[in-house]
């Protein structure tokens, strides 16, 4: 064997979906992705089965879950921010930018414990209650794991050990946001909004 | 804060000293503690192999006893209740116990290897996917012999599985079943994709993948966008019967079919997620029996990837029998039958290669015969039932039991086991005998077809499938005796197959690293390879880099050995771009498989074990994943320059 090749001044880090794990959380997302969608089908299939779609006299309440998507919404300046400051390695507005977006996941479950209550139907009443809230139950999930994640994250922006390849994972937590915020438009229009225009 | 101070370079060793500073680094355990911590690729997939080979050898059991009740009439072997759990579990080991991780673990195997890798993508992920594997393959098998084993079919219809006629657990252990397998298939899915596009061999662009690679990377994506769907699903009917939903249930708006689409939308993909790295084996094998380049190779990965688009649009073949309308089944009934054109074209690429070449039939190649022959019968079966009135009328008899069990065994089994003989120096450093291999070949061949032809025969003579006796009257005896003669035969195949593992396993290992005289580069390394793989990442110039650049393979240096290093290639030129570390053993993986396993089981007694399972399995996480110390410099330099 003949050495043809030096990679020794290669970088051994990479904020820019060079590394390995950022391909793996797009395959995962995919995968979320997917089950989103497959959810979305049952939903749709459930209403092409039921002539008197939504099933039952009273809709969900789409204030609060509207209230979220703007807040969702709003919650990306703070994030657009946070990668900004992370692919600047500027450790010291890192840690404030996690902080953050901790307090922004807490009051994101906050908020959605509340709107459990606006749903207006159970999960055990009918077909139209058990889909909408396997769709809210899934996006719930996502929230769970990024505000578990984000937590462990800022700890150790705090605590370290830190070093450059941390600042990748720290992207990968940042964009994984982005995808709680992006699959709640959908998630909100079939809970809220769909039972309205095409229901009964 | 900065990273180690005095980083040690592969090129920093001679060439003796080399080894043994990189097996400290990448294999630092020993004895049980670095069978527990694992997390090298190869002895990953090796403890996949051997436990998907124990659940065949369950599953077959199973189905050997089902042949000897159905031997003859009105026998009195298995009670009803026994037979339809024995079906069941027959056809839920066979399918998810045994084909989907067989292939998954040949890959976890071989993959990183041919791309010139060092180790699988995320390796912990990988450790943690086989654990699951086998603790939920264990939790069915123990709930089976508990007297709770599922009971209503490997596709576990509702309403029969349902709250209402799915009595006790059984049903529920079917459906977490699929949830344990549902994660580690996906999570092998993700570190294929990810190995094949960014840990390639620098030179390895996309068009001088090895055949395997590409079939392995369309069946990893397939699972990936197939698999949602029955985690969909299994959740629905598990959450049907668990906390009162109503997916399932028409009498409150839900819908029995739907159960059915989630599923085949899932159901019919995986077929080919068996089938299409089992078609990339076969493409392996007669390349190298050919010895020179197989014919066809754009022809083949096209055929490859429209195989796996294809599978997605002929789910609902499944269903012609539940009155969907005319329409849509026409649709379905002609995307099943356009399915036969790629894997047509592959079969003509391997005669092909073969036409007029040397072709050396050692028992790999008699195994890719068997796949051409058993196959080819059971697609053309496949043919007749995707047409829509003659489903009507094979539709759950054993013309169907024969089809499916033709086109696995030709299809996956056949291959797979070709591939066992090609890859098992590899594996083992021991070459398998050929005389009893050649046993293995003709017993298979004639058993397979001496089972599974008078099913195809029995099915157009009325014979209903899951029924687990007969009437003597009824013209079915002699086919019925010939087919449990055949499955003794096939047994009998299987059982030379093991004693061959075995006789070889007691041999020392004396195996070269390239016995076959091969051109991928699997082959390039000692068989079997080291913790690391290669202690240099070759570079490759060409599609076949052991047949070109034979005895002159060129390589990269530059990679430390003081941590576990890999180079990290673009997707399309792989191009080197990165040094990557990789992740070191640790128990961590197998702890919060054990977390993991425990909720879920929990959740089938109370959903509240969802919650308090979380809180475990979450602390384990955190342990798995927290860094343990400073690994890179920071800030970087060049950030600091800039």
């Amino acid at each position: 064997m003949s050495a043809k090749l030096d990679v020794r001044h290669l970088r051994d880090y990479d904020l820019n979906h060079g590394m390995p794990i950022w391909l793996g959380t797009m395959a995962f997302m995919i995968i979320e992705g997917m089950g989103f969608a497959m959810a979305f089908a049952a939903y749709l299939y459930l209403q092409s089965q039921n002539p008197d779609w939504p099933l039952g006299p009273k809709l969900p309440d789409p204030r609060l879950g509207g209230a979220l998507a703007v807040f969702l919404l709003m919650t990306e300046i703070p994030n657009i921010w946070l990668k900004r400051r992370i692919r600047a390695f500027d450790l010291k507005r890192v840690r404030i930018g996690m902080l953050i977006m901790s307090m922004i996941g807490l009051a994101t479950l906050a908020i959605r414990a509340f709107e459990f209550g606006f749903l207006n139907v159970r999960w055990d009443v009918n077909a139209f209650g058990s889909i909408i809230w396997a769709l809210i139950f899934l996006h719930t999930t996502h929230i769970v794991v990024d505000v578990f994640e984000t937590w462990v994250m800022t700890t150790m922006a705090f605590f370290g050990p830190v070093d450059a390849r941390r600042f990748g994972d720290l992207v990968e937590n940042a964009e994984y946001w982005d995808f709680v915020v992006l699959t709640w438009s959908p998630v909100y229009f079939f809970i809220y909004w769909a039972p309205r225009w095409f229901g009964i | 804060m900065s990273a180690v101070e005095h980083p040690v370079y592969d090129t920093d060793h001679t060439a003796e000293a080399l080894p043994s500073a990189l097996l400290r680094t990448w294999e630092p355990h020993t004895g049980l503690w670095n069978w527990l911590t694992s997390v090298d690729h190869k002895s990953i997939a090796r403890r996949y192999i051997v436990t998907a080979f124990v659940f065949l050898i369950l599953g077959g059991i199973l189905a050997l006893v089902m042949r000897f009740q159905l031997a003859q009439p009105e026998q009195q072997l298995l009670s009803p209740d026994l037979y339809n759990q024995f079906f069941t579990m027959h056809g839920t080991t066979m399918m998810f116990l045994f084909a989907v991780p067989i292939m998954e673990a040949v890959a976890v195997y071989i993959v990183p290897l041919m791309v010139g890798a060092r180790i699988i993508a995320f390796p912990r992920l990988n450790a943690f996917s086989y654990w699951v594997y086998l603790f939920g393959g264990s939790m069915i098998w123990v709930a089976f012999f508990l007297n709770a084993g599922p009971d209503a079919g490997w596709f576990s219809y509702v309403p029969l599985a349902g709250p209402e006629y799915g009595a006790g657990k059984r049903s529920d252990m079917w459906a977490q079943l699929i949830t344990f397998t549902e994660i580690s298939a996906l999570a092998v899915s993700v570190e294929i994709v990810v190995t094949v596009f960014k840990f390639r061999a620098p030179g390895m662009t996309l068009n001088r993948i090895p055949i395997f690679v590409w079939a392995m990377l369309v069946a990893s994506f397939s699972i990936i966008f197939a698999m949602p769907s029955v985690v969909v699903g299994s959740s629905m009917l598990i959450s049907d019967r668990l906390i009162g939903t109503h997916f399932f249930n028409p009498a409150e708006g839900g819908d029995a079919l739907l159960w059915q689409h989630l599923f085949w939308f899932f159901g019919h993909p995986e077929v080919y997620i068996i089938f299409i790295p089992a078609v990339g084996m076969a493409s392996t094998i007669v390349e190298t029996a050919a010895r020179r380049p197989i014919f066809g190779y754009s022809l083949i990965v096209l055929s490859l990837i429209s195989t796996g688009f294809l599978s997605f649009g002929l789910w609902v073949h499944h269903m012609f029998a539940s009155g969907l309308p005319r329409m849509g089944n026409s649709f379905f009934s002609a995307s099943s039958m356009a399915i036969a054109i790629p894997t047509g074209a592959q079969l003509f690429c391997w005669i092909a290669t073969w036409w007029d070449a040397r072709v050396r039939i050692t028992t790999p190649a008699l195994f890719v015969i068997a796949f051409m022959i058993i196959f080819t019968l059971g697609g053309l079966s496949g043919i007749m039932i995707a047409s829509v009135p003659f489903d009507l009328q094979a539709t759950d008899t054993y013309f169907i039991v024969g089809h499916i069990h033709y086109v696995l065994l030709g299809g996956a089994v056949a291959p797979l086991l070709g591939a066992f003989y090609y890859w098992f120096p590899k594996f083992t450093g021991r070459i398998l005998s050929e005389r009893l291999g050649a046993w293995n070949f003709w017993l298979y061949l004639i058993g397979a077809n001496l089972t599974f032809a008078p099913m195809l025969i029995l099915g157009l003579r009325g014979m209903t499938r899951r029924i687990f006796t007969y009437p003597p009257d009824f013209g079915w005896n002699d086919l019925n005796l010939l087919s449990t003669i055949g499955a003794v035969v096939l047994s009998l195949s299987f059982l030379i197959f093991l004693i061959n593992v075995a006789r070889s396993l007691a041999q020392p290992a004396t195996a070269l690293s390239n016995p076959w005289g091969a051109s991928s580069l699997e082959w390039a390394t000692t068989s079997p390879p080291p913790p690391y793989n290669f202690a240099f990442t070759p570079v490759v110039e060409s599609r076949w880099p052991l047949w070109t650049e034979a005895g002159a393979l060129s390589h990269a240096t530059g990679l430390r050995t003081d941590r576990k290093e890999v180079i990290v290639t673009t997707a399309v030129e792989a191009e080197a771009v990165l040094r990557d570390t990789v992740p070191s053993p640790t128990i961590w993986p197998l702890i919060t498989a054990i977390a993991t396993t425990a909720m879920l089981i929990g959740s089938i007694y109370t959903p509240s074990a969802v919650v308090y399972g979380a809180i475990p399995t979450g602390l384990a996480l955190i342990a798995w994943l927290y860094p343990r110390k400073a690994e890179t410099e920071f800030p970087p330099q060049e950030e600091k320059a800039a």
